[in-house]
């Protein structure tokens, strides 16, 4: 960022393809463990809230909680317990995933018609095969829409696990940050935007394909 | 638990009330950045979502916002901002976290008061429009009152977001909170590290609880039993 300086040298680009990639690849993992272990934590508490409404309430009201917390500050907590660890950034990604992802499970599943219900249950589906092969099915647009946002918005806090010495592209970020250098600053924040751009799309087929239903306009 | 003691010990420490690094001016200073930014944001965008929510036009502008504005991660943000700020010769610290939390708090606040407004019932403005009022006037009488609560609510969603944000300012040699705990991790300083987590937690809290109150109080009369 001194004068004269472009902001972006392609040179140390093409010197630093490895370690880009190296970055990316972390990225990456980080996103895919919050949201699967995000996904599993939120089915279990969607689960638990639809089986004892009573309970859905404050399961809400403590992920609500826990995403009005700034991310900083809550890897912050952490630190003194869990140190500069993968399991502090994933307590705290996966915290972020569970308000839009339990939310989206009950309202899909109980946006499911109660005639469609009463329909299988005459027909002769146990509660199980009713949840699986009519209530999940019919609730996944809903899901996926959560699934998609929970997605990019740990791929943006993941920029944030730089801090705490867990790699990605925020390393780039802070890299450029700390060095006064525009280049790494400039690839590691483009690279994050193009990184949620690409999952959300990768999403959408996923979906596509696992509701072809959808797709006949 | 011992650091929890620590934590009570710093917080105890007079010190650490005083001065241009004490407690109260770090708030003040998270607040004026954060209060600037909403500010901003507010007039960059709440003439143009209410004149394309009233006219009916520039839906998917809107919408596109919205989902442009949820892939920006906050850092990515700043980083854009930091070259910017420089080659403007604002330095560090103050105005690249400006114009970073800016965009970030622009998408909530556009898309909600466009829908806000968009979403009126439309016999409602038909019967104000037969009635003989002006269109600035079905505006401000009809469909600004009715959409308020939707409108405070992206006004909320944006100000909650602004003063998480706020704190990775301290990243960029800011001040405000972030300051603790930017500081606190770099010299593993943990009761300072922990302090500022508890100070910035509380103030996005209480952000969030205070707009609520606001929109409680503010909601017009006859919608409050259905909020």
């Amino acid at each position: 960022m001194t004068p004269g300086e472009p902001l972006v040298r392609w040179d140390w680009v093409a010197n630093h393809t490895g370690e880009i990639g190296l970055r990316i690849g972390e990225h990456l993992e980080l996103t895919i463990i919050a949201v699967v272990l995000g996904l599993a934590i939120a089915f279990a508490l969607a689960f638990a809230g639809l089986r004892l409404p009573h309970l859905y309430p404050p399961i809400t009201a403590f992920a609500g909680i826990l995403y009005t917390i700034p991310s900083l500050a809550l890897f912050a907590f952490l630190v003194p317990y869990t140190g500069l660890s993968l399991l502090t950034a994933e307590i705290g990604l996966v915290s972020y995933t569970l308000l839009i992802l339990v939310r989206n499970i009950v309202s899909g599943i109980r946006s499911v018609p109660s005639e469609v219900r009463d329909a299988a249950l005459g027909m002769g589906y146990t509660p199980r095969a009713i949840l699986w092969r009519i209530e999940l099915p019919l609730a996944l647009g809903v899901i996926f829409a959560g699934i998609r946002v929970a997605t990019i918005t740990t791929i943006g806090l993941v920029t944030v696990t730089a801090l705490i010495g867990q790699g990605g592209l925020g390393y780039l970020i802070l890299l450029g940050i700390q060095q006064f250098f525009s280049t790494p600053l400039i690839v590691g924040a483009t690279l994050s935007v193009a990184l949620a751009v690409a999952a959300d799309g990768a999403l959408v087929l996923v979906q596509r394909s696992l509701m072809p239903w959808t797709r006949v306009r | 638990m011992t650091l929890l003691g620590d934590v009570a010990g710093w917080f105890a420490d007079p010190a650490h009330w005083q001065g241009t690094h004490g407690i109260p001016t770090r708030i003040v200073e998270h607040l004026e950045l954060s209060g600037l930014a909403v500010a901003v944001a507010i007039v960059l965008s709440v003439p143009l979502a209410l004149y394309l929510g009233h006219v009916g036009r520039g839906g998917f502008v809107a919408i596109n916002v919205a989902n442009i504005g949820r892939a920006l991660p906050s850092l990515a943000l700043l980083a854009f901002a930091l070259p910017i700020a420089i080659a403007l010769g604002l330095g560090l610290g103050f105005w690249p976290t400006l114009f970073a939390l800016v965009p970030l708090a622009i998408p909530p606040i556009l898309t909600s008061t466009f829908v806000a407004v968009r979403e009126v019932d439309r016999d409602v403005v038909d019967a104000a429009r037969g009635m003989g009022l002006r269109e600035s006037q079905i505006l401000r009488a009809i469909e600004i009152p009715l959409g308020l609560p939707l409108i405070l609510d992206g006004m909320r969603t944006a100000s909650v977001n602004v003063v998480a944000t706020a704190t990775l300012g301290a990243i960029v040699a800011g001040g405000a909170l972030g300051r603790f705990i930017v500081d606190g991790l770099a010299l593993q300083d943990y009761p300072q590290l922990v302090a500022g987590a508890l100070l910035v937690a509380l103030l996005a809290v209480a952000t969030e609880v205070s707009f609520a109150a606001f929109a409680r109080a503010t909601a017009p009369a006859g919608m409050t039993a259905n909020p």
